[in-house]
């Protein structure tokens, strides 16, 4: 196998050699092991490996990239990459002024590829029979994925870091039928290469099951509009969905018309709400020491008390609106240049308790648990893996799973409770432009939404 | 690759051995001016053992990682699923014509100007608009050899062009795009460009729609995002064989509208997801999967075709790990009925376009529930306006039960689909003032 630190070294000085702006390469090499379950079968299980790298190249803001497996013609990759950009540029090249960092990050967690298959396939068969034992399921599907990667980051301004990562997700599934009728439930977690969260949920799974075996009983909301009470979890993918995105700035920097819209100092919720991104909170899916442009982590307000206060920047976009770089920038894997997007991002918590929230509710929805989420910017739908109805204050009959949908605009101000109960939820993966999934992490205390729009039959 | 057959062959009882290399250049463009340019070269082998009767499997980008490769597979092979198929023989494989060389020799100059030409028409008709487009070549080679002779080899060209625009107006957000995909070079900007043109057309007037039962309309687009996720899951081989598609026991049953025929069809000259065979060198084959309202297939796979006791239908799958059944390219036959007779029939009711979110929530039972990105509100058989904070739900099954019309014009969607426009006599609708 080739050795990227030695394509590194080659790297490093072949970068200042030519006539661009701006160059950076990155260069990878993962490792990734899988194991999947469909009905009371193991599946599949399989192994692979990784190895490549790209050129990214500046000039007169246009943009050059080549990715590769083969690292052989590096200096044919810049010279590309560079006449790619030349080809493009016909404005002035402008990124954020960063410190050049030459850094070695060392690995923290243990490598969950050191664990033998058979170990995690022992822990995979218990939770499949936990499954199994209950009755009515049609079948289930379990996927185990462990990877961890090595980055070498080098830049034309004298950058050199090599960071590890290591990544597992557990998503587990199980599917009951009845007569034609057919209801899901799911489990999905992550973490940042720690394998222990992964042996301790023998409860989860087993009410997972159960979940699904109840679903085929339960009847359908009404559509319409509710006040909904959304759970950790659950608020956390809201979160990310219906402000997350648009704060990210590659939206917004080119746009006069939304730079108007998304100006700092905008109120867009009450003073209770603040909403936090941060990659440098250590330890979650999100978290890292520099992204993928070689820009130190940090913490960043997008939401305080209500206010539009910060968002997320690549070093191009930062440049261009005049703010400083947030460290946001990342990619996939090596095939794909960096772009902006979100890390570890919360709501913080209030000082509401859960019982406090659903008290003056007559008749409402509390959805938990997450299928998944999109946004086009303006509007935001996510879809809850359970739910249940609210009336006079108490939670009440189960309902189907639903689709909450709603504007970015006008939801972010029907927030009006706040829990103290912060969870990170670390199942998710998130899309953008091409690139799914990507580690992220996400959290919220219960949150209490008034007049939210809900999908029924 | 015939060396890591020949290794594996020494360890296990059947090997095969899969390649992919591909080359792909794209001129992407952003605030409606050119602002990268792309270039991704890419290798991955992937082998795949019986050994003692059980499946392994391990993938690299590395030819020459050979001994890595095997061992991670024989690893793998301890736990796999116990292999119920045999590797295919050498088979003929019907002629299909996907590789075009003038993809590949197209000049990224050219790729340049007919982005800038599609963006132009469109940013004539509407000055205020932002255009995001993507112009894109790529030339994939493919390779499988197994340990019982099997062998295939082809070529194939895909040149796409893609474009979404944005009116931003206030708060008031619009997007409209459209895209087009083929093994041809595509030259011309102009019906790409009226497609967006239309949709800004349509939309320009705000509309509202009631909360109620509607009629609705569903454009080719608005049956990829509603419908097709749902039909996908439901006729893959390994749903049914878990007992978990809603139609796996109702084979030669009529379930859906007479007027409804579908099939998978992926021997199509030209099309991007054409192929003269499935990823584990099956023969490609049109495959119907609903006859005029009955049930009439479902897809597989060498390994859920051997535990269903049929056969494979040549839908063998990577999609980047082990092969499983996916559709190639589904086709819905197209109807009697025009749009505009569509239209003209509903005195209160929808078009859809595009439906965001439906395929969040439980597709398996064919549930679909979605927020109306773009769509119009139809009054006395007249387009009116667009709609918006409006949610559309229902059920595929009931959906298609009874369908009003079937379009008369199929057109294709991503690639992945052709399909005309379906009418439904009534859906869920709920909206927010």
């Amino acid at each position: 196998m080739p050795d990227i630190k030695t394509a590194a070294a080659r790297l490093a000085e072949a970068l200042k050699e030519y006539k661009a702006d701006y160059i950076e390469a990155r260069l990878e090499q993962s490792q990734r092991s899988h194991i999947t379950y469909r009905g009371k079968e193991l599946e599949s299980a399989g192994r692979s490996t990784a190895v490549g790298g790209n050129i990214r190249a500046l000039v007169r803001g246009g943009w050059g990239f080549v990715s590769f497996n083969n690292l052989d013609d590096l200096p044919g990759r810049i010279e590309l990459a560079v006449k790619q950009a030349t080809l493009v540029g016909k404005e002035e090249s402008r990124l954020a002024p960063v410190q050049p960092v030459v850094d070695t990050v060392a690995s923290k967690e243990d490598d969950p590829l050191n664990i033998p298959l058979a170990e995690k396939k022992e822990l995979l068969d218990e939770y499949n029979d936990i499954i199994w034992r209950t009755p009515g399921l049609q079948t289930s599907v379990i996927g185990y994925a462990d990877s961890h990667k090595k980055t070498i980051f080098l830049s034309s301004a004298g950058s050199y870091i090599e960071q590890p990562r290591t990544d597992i997700t557990l998503r587990l599934s199980a599917v009951a039928a009845h007569d034609g009728d057919v209801q899901q439930s799911g489990l999905s977690l992550g973490s940042r290469g720690d394998f222990s969260p992964m042996r301790r949920l023998h409860k989860d799974v087993e009410e997972m099951a159960k979940h699904a075996v109840e679903l085929l009983s339960t009847p359908q909301v009404k559509g319409g509009e509710y006040t909904v009470v959304l759970d950790p979890v659950l608020a956390g993918v809201f979160v990310h969905e219906a402000f997350g995105h648009l704060s990210e700035s590659d939206f917004v920097y080119e746009d006069d018309r939304l730079r108007q819209v998304m100006v700092l100092g905008k109120q867009f919720g009450s003073r209770e709400l603040n909403i936090i991104d941060s990659a440098a909170v250590p330890g979650l899916r999100g978290s890292y020491k520099y992204d993928d442009e070689g820009v130190p982590a940090t913490k960043t307000y997008l939401i305080k008390e209500g206010k539009l206060v910060g968002r997320l920047h690549s070093r191009e976009t930062a440049a261009k609106m005049g703010e400083k770089p947030t460290g946001n920038a990342r990619a996939i894997n090596y095939r794909h240049p960096p772009i902006v997007r979100m890390t570890n991002t919360y709501i913080e918590p209030g000082k509401a308790s859960f019982n406090d929230i659903i008290a003056g509710i007559k008749e409402g929805v509390y959805a938990k648990n997450w299928f998944g989420g999109t946004t086009s910017m303006e509007m935001f739908t996510f879809s809850a893996g359970e739910a249940y109805m609210i009336r006079n204050g108490k939670i009440a009959e189960a309902l189907r799973p639903v689709v909450l949908t709603g504007n970015v605009f006008t939801t972010l101000n029907n927030i009006d409770a706040i829990a103290g109960d912060l969870e990170m939820n670390q199942g998710g993966g998130c899309g953008k432009g091409g690139q799914y999934p990507l580690p992220v992490s996400n959290g919220s205390p219960h949150i209490r939404i008034s007049r939210c729009l809900v999908g029924g039959g | 690759m015939e060396k890591i057959l020949a290794l594996a062959k020494k360890t296990a009882e059947a090997a095969e051995v899969f390649s992919v290399s591909a080359e792909e250049t794209s001129a992407q463009f952003e605030t409606n001016r050119l602002k990268h340019i792309q270039s991704k070269q890419s290798t991955s082998i992937a082998l795949r053992i019986i050994k003692e009767g059980r499946l392994g499997y391990a993938t690299t980008t590395e030819p020459d990682d050979i001994k890595n490769l095997i061992d991670s597979a024989v690893e793998t092979a301890r736990f796999g699923m116990p292999a119920k198929f045999e590797l295919p023989p050498s088979t003929p494989y019907p002629q299909i014509d996907i590789f075009d060389p003038a993809v590949a020799s197209t000049p990224i100059e050219n790729m340049d100007k007919l982005g800038q030409e599609l963006i132009e028409i469109i940013t004539r008709h509407t000055p205020e608009i932002l255009c995001e487009a993507v112009v894109s070549k790529e030339t994939e080679s493919v390779k499988l050899i197994n340990s019982n002779g099997g062998r295939a080899e082809y070529k194939k060209s895909i040149f796409g062009i893609g474009i979404m625009g944005s009116l931003i107006r206030g708060t008031d957000m619009l997007f409209v795009g459209e895209s087009r995909s083929s093994c041809n070079p595509i030259t011309q900007p102009k019906e790409i460009a009226g497609v967006v043109i239309r949709q800004l057309e349509l939309a320009k007037n705000p509309a509202s729609a009631p909360t109620a039962q509607l009629p609705v309309i569903f454009t080719p687009h608005g049956v990829a995002s509603a419908l097709v996720p749902s039909l996908a899951m439901a006729f893959n081989g390994k749903t049914v064989l878990q007992g978990a598609s809603p139609i796996g026991n109702k084979l030669g049953q009529k379930v859906f509208d007479s007027k409804i025929s579908l099939w998978d069809d992926p021997t199509i000259a030209y099309r991007p997801h054409s192929r003269p065979c499935d990823d584990e060198g099956v023969a490609s084959r049109r495959t119907p999967l609903i006859e005029q309202g009955v049930v009439a297939s479902f897809l597989y796979d060498l390994q859920t075709a051997a535990l269903a006791k049929t056969k494979s239908t040549g839908n063998g799958d990577r999609g980047g790990g082990l092969p499983a059944p996916s559709p190639s390219a589904l086709t819905i036959a197209p109807g009697k009925t025009s749009m505009e007779e569509m239209v003209k029939d509903i005195k209160e009711g929808l078009v859809i376009e595009q439906l965001m979110g439906a395929e969040q929530g439980n597709i398996l039972g064919g549930d679909f529930s979605g927020n109306v990105l773009l769509g119009y509100k139809v009054e006395s058989g007249k387009i009116v306006g667009r709609v918006k904070n409006t949610m559309v739900s229902g059920n595929v099954y009931q959906a298609l039960k009874e369908v009003t019309a079937v379009g008369s014009r199929a057109e294709w969607v991503g690639g992945f689909l052709c399909t005309p426009p379906l009418y439904c006599p009534r859906l869920s609708v709920a909206s927010k003032e």
